[in-house]
């Protein structure tokens, strides 16, 4: 399984993403791939990670959007390969359209860094197949914009499509409908503000991030079983 | 090397440089100009001999930053040559960037701290920033990875207004920088006394892990090698920044705004990230940072390093404004800038790594023979001055000291003359919502603690822990100095920073390293200020020298006052231990209903400087506790055993508020309650309760292990006392037989938690 990790200038949980896919994916190859690469053929997971892409100036993901790889990780995502957006990651997928809605400043206007509780609305996607339904599991969060937003339109529509993959146990940051992560209506690109590759080892505090990487293993081993 | 810029060319032409309006080197004597800029008449006259002649105004500006306390350490040299500064596991010492320690397997920790005191006061947000981006590349300049940043800071007391902006900011400004840099916050502390107001202290250390053959030096080696120019381009900012740094805070210091820089943390992301690959490409001879006194101290060290000398072309320089003068690009002080040496045919090789992460990089200068820094501008020479002149000749003072009036009359003060306290619930409820002692999540939740995910302990435990990745270590971290005690005492205060230091070390299961300081004084110039610093270094060096942890670096900033006095002497020490393993970190909250609570340490009548003694009794006053240098030993050093013999579920040390407050802040940290037994014969309650006496560590073990734990400190001569159990959901403490305290757990928690948010509402 080959993993591609972009690296936009200012992405900061690169490295962080590049480890968890070591430590947890056996079957994963992981590279850091620049923001200039125009083709992404070839990798199986995209991960958009973390940061403060091009300083987060203008506004989340705003600018990040406009990088050469985005064109290769929309035509990917066409192709139904997997894309993961982290943090920063998720605010650029929603920026280039990939995933609806947008996130706004947190309501009480400050950064927030600390373990937060997530529920697990959605245990049948590619990502989260080794969850329990409404299992809760501890997955930071380190975000100044993390306020999830959409219209009604569109909100009707993520919960028809089941999209809201995990919710807020404590919403921190005034997520409409506590939401903190969702999917696309073909389910293979995920956007979530919590960072599961910090929650890979008991050592930092939790290990509850392990299962979505393997669950995506699981599924990338599903489909090529299917394939061949 | 004589091409002019287009940038330049269109200003000259346009009028818009005009040095002719700057003072003539005759004007600046006759109108004692230089006095402007913090130079002292004799200081001038020297300058003058050095040069031969009288100085131009460029030079003037280069010499008054290069001498200022800032970077010359004219007042402080003297004192800073007590410190212990080798060990067996020092690689590299004061003098550098950053001091580094060996922690095996080809690997070392490269550490220090830096204040931003004065741009804090007047500029809180960008002042702290531009700290904190400071610090961090005083490590990547050392060649290493940064991997965390702890801050020590001080305020007035939050109930005042502007206090309460300054500490808003300076938290604001923290966050803005780090989190965007990618490096987690991950410990420090914060204490307030009406002492900071008006002049807040704001300490940044960075902590950063290289590889032993990949140390860097700041040094322009090789005759004819070119010298590179990393990062934004130069502004009119923090002009006279350093000067600014080194005399005290006035009214008028609001309208020096200017001299406090702006930060951009995403283009030192880019500069760290570019910096590094260049120094892992191993092709750099020297590199340093821009930081205090910008372009003027990073090249002239980095020439006196070598003994070599550098002429720069200030036409290469990158402008960010038309018309800067060659006075103005020397002393700017214009943020996330490097300088390098590389040898010319290696040119390509640094352009290609800088050309894709986009940071701009200009030749600006070459490494000469004469020893001599000379400034072209336009097509002449516009300053030329002896680099041992401007690096090594600044005149260092033996200032005179005094014993102030307020510590011999102290001497008198008994601090057990206060009436007791017999609602000791409330006195514990009161001394838990005391900012300094309350819960600084609302502080540390605006960082990134857990960024680079490596962040094993974060802020809220004794000291921060962070995991070395592909190994079984771990380093520990902490910041420390109670101001109130080096304030009553500033030598046995001294001590006492770096023995606390240390034992919040070993509380998390490290061998204590070496350490970093931040001397924070008044103005050196008032004896009884003198005295103040004079007495904490030598304290600081005694506890260094017999606990083995040798200063490896650290910053000095005088001239802290308001407009009533000195702030408290404030001897910041920043202290990294290692973990060998990762088995052994340990953290300061209960852990298990059943679990055995032990006390370490004898607790004396010692309220002096105590937490207490300000909330309770509105004073600080006396003499503080006394620190036993041996006693501190033994203790840290049995701790250390048993954490690593896997004896121990928590431990916490005993500091601000007592026992009282280290056992409600375990029980808090735990979610969890504890029945506790305490005798302290001859002691009052209250005071057995809040005294601060030093040396006592609150441990909590198995049942099984406690047998071990009193036999091992029995054998060790360390007083040791079995005080309870950990369980239920109330603190219930008792001394001497008496109930003293019965809170609810989650009743303490609130008020320990809320304090903060609540003021700052």
């Amino acid at each position: 399984m080959k993993v591609a990790v972009l690296v936009f200038p200012g992405s900061n949980c690169d490295f962080d993403c590049v480890h968890a896919v070591e430590e947890t994916m056996t079957d994963g190859a992981v590279e850091r791939v620049w923001h200039t690469t125009e083709d992404l053929t070839g990798y199986d997971l995209i991960i958009v990670p973390g940061g403060f892409s091009y300083g987060d100036y203008l506004r989340s993901g705003a600018i990040a959007r406009f990088a050469p790889v985005m064109n290769a990780v929309a035509k990917a995502a066409e192709a139904g390969v997997y894309v993961l957006g982290i943090c920063n990651g998720f605010q650029i997928l929603t920026e280039a359209g990939l995933l609806p809605g947008v996130l706004r400043r947190n309501t009480g206007m400050k950064f927030r860094c600390h373990s937060s509780m997530l529920r697990v609305a959605r245990p049948d996607t590619a990502f989260t197949s080794e969850y329990k339904q409404d299992e809760l599991i501890n997955i930071p969060i380190a975000h100044g914009e993390g306020n999830y937003y959409c219209d009604d339109e569109t909100l009707a529509k993520l919960q028809a499509n089941g999209q809201i993959v995990f919710t807020y146990d404590d919403n921190p940051n005034g997520s409409l409908n506590d939401i903190a992560g969702i999917v696309n209506e073909k389910g293979n690109v995920l956007g979530m503000m919590p960072h599961p590759e910090r929650a890979v080892s008991d050592l930092l505090g939790s290990s509850d991030g392990v299962r979505m990487f393997t669950s995506i293993m699981k599924a990338w081993r599903e489909r090529h079983a299917n394939v061949n | 090397m004589q091409t002019l810029t287009k940038n330049t060319l269109d200003s000259l032409e346009q009028g818009k440089i005009n040095m002719s309006k700057e003072p003539t080197p005759a004007q600046i004597a006759s109108e004692r100009i230089y006095a402007t800029m913090g130079v002292s008449d004799s200081e001038y006259d020297l300058i003058c001999t050095i040069l031969g002649r009288k100085p131009n105004y460029t030079e003037i500006g280069v010499f008054s930053v290069m001498w200022s306390e800032h970077c010359a350490y004219k007042n402080s040299k003297p004192l800073l040559k007590r410190f212990p500064t080798t060990g067996e596991r020092v690689l590299m010492g004061p003098g550098e960037g950053a001091g580094i320690v060996d922690i095996g397997d080809g690997q070392a920790v490269c550490f220090k701290i830096e204040s931003h005191n004065h741009p804090s006061a007047v500029e809180p947000y960008q002042g702290a920033a531009t700290g904190v981006g400071g610090i961090i590349r005083d490590i990547f300049s050392m060649g290493a990875r940064p991997i965390a940043t702890l801050n020590s800071l001080r305020f007035g007391k939050l109930t005042d207004e502007r206090v309460r902006y300054l500490f808003e900011h300076v938290v604001s400004g923290i966050a803005g920088y780090g989190n965007c840099i990618g490096i987690p916050t991950v410990g420090g502390e914060v204490m307030f006394d009406s002492s900071y107001e008006g002049n807040p202290l704001v300490n940044a250390m960075c902590v950063g892990l290289i590889d032993h053959e990949d140390i860097q030096r700041g040094v322009a080696s090789g005759v004819g090698n070119p010298v590179y120019y990393v990062g934004p381009a130069t502004g009119r900012d923090g002009i006279h920044g350093a000067t600014f740094a080194s005399e005290e805070l006035t009214e008028e210091s609001e309208a020096k705004r200017s001299a406090v820089q702006v930060g951009d943390p995403f283009m030192e992301k880019l500069v760290m990230e570019a910096c590094l690959e260049l120094i892992q490409s191993g092709i750099v001879i020297g590199i340093q940072d821009m930081g205090a006194a910008g372009l003027t101290c990073s090249s002239a060290e980095m020439a006196s390093k070598a003994g070599n000398g550098l002429e720069l072309n200030l036409n290469e320089v990158p402008q960010r404004e038309q018309g800067m003068t060659p006075y103005e690009m020397m002393l700017s002080e214009s943020q996330e800038r490097m300088l390098f040496v590389i040898e010319e045919h290696n040119e390509p090789i640094a352009m290609e790594i800088f050309e894709r992460w986009g940071v701009i990089c200009r030749k600006v200068g070459r490494v000469t023979d004469d020893g001599r820094l000379r400034l072209v501008y336009g097509s002449e020479v516009v300053a030329d001055m002896p680099v041992r002149g401007l690096v090594d000749e600044c005149p260092v003072y033996e200032k005179p000291s005094q014993v102030p009036a307020y510590y011999t009359k102290n001497e008198a003060v008994d601090t057990n003359r206060y009436e007791e306290v017999t609602d000791v619930n409330d006195a514990l409820l009161k001394v838990l919502a005391s900012p300094t002692v309350a819960s600084k999540e609302w502080v540390y939740r605006q960082y990134d603690s857990m960024v680079r995910a490596s962040t094993s302990v974060a802020p809220g435990s004794d000291a921060a822990v962070v995991l070395v990745r592909g190994t079984r270590k771990a380093l520990a971290m902490t910041t420390d100095c109670n101001g109130r005690f080096t304030y009553l005492d500033p030598y046995m205060g001294g001590r006492i920073a770096v023995a606390e230091a240390a034992r919040n070390v070993v509380c998390s299961g490290a061998e204590p390293l070496a350490i970093t300081d931040n001397l924070n004084f008044g103005n050196p110039e008032k004896p009884e200020n003198f005295w103040q610093m004079e007495q904490s270094v030598d304290g600081m060096a005694e506890a260094c020298r017999h606990f083995d942890t040798p200063v490896i670096g650290g910053n000095v900033s005088l001239y802290n006052e308001n407009a009533k006095d000195a702030i408290y002497p404030t001897p910041v020490v920043g202290m990294v231990g290692l973990v060998h393993d990762t088995d052994h970190i340990t953290t300061q909250g209960f852990k298990q209903a059943g679990d055995v609570v032990i006390l370490l340490g004898d607790t004396k009548a010692e309220l002096g400087g105590s937490e207490f003694q300000l909330v309770i009794h509105g004073v600080t006053e006396g003499r503080p506790p006394v620190l036993e240098l041996d006693t501190e030993l033994r203790l840290q050093k049995t701790v250390l055993k048993l954490i690593q013999d896997g004896l121990v579920k928590s431990a916490h040390d005993v500091s601000e508020g007592g026992l009282a407050v280290a056992i409600a802040e375990s029980a808090i940290s735990g979610g969890i309650g504890a029945e506790v037994e305490v005798s302290a014969e001859g002691l009052r309650t209250d005071v057995a309760l809040f005294s601060e006496s030093q040396s006592r560590i609150v441990l909590s073990v198995s049942p099984e292990a406690a047998d071990a734990v009193v036999e091992a400190c029995t054998q060790n001569e360390v007083p040791v006392q079995r005080i309870g159990v950990v369980g239920g959901d109330r603190i219930s403490i008792q001394v001497n037989g008496q109930q003293a305290i019965d809170v609810a757990q989650h009743e303490a928690e609130r008020v320990w938690k809320d304090a903060i948010p609540c003021l700052m509402q």
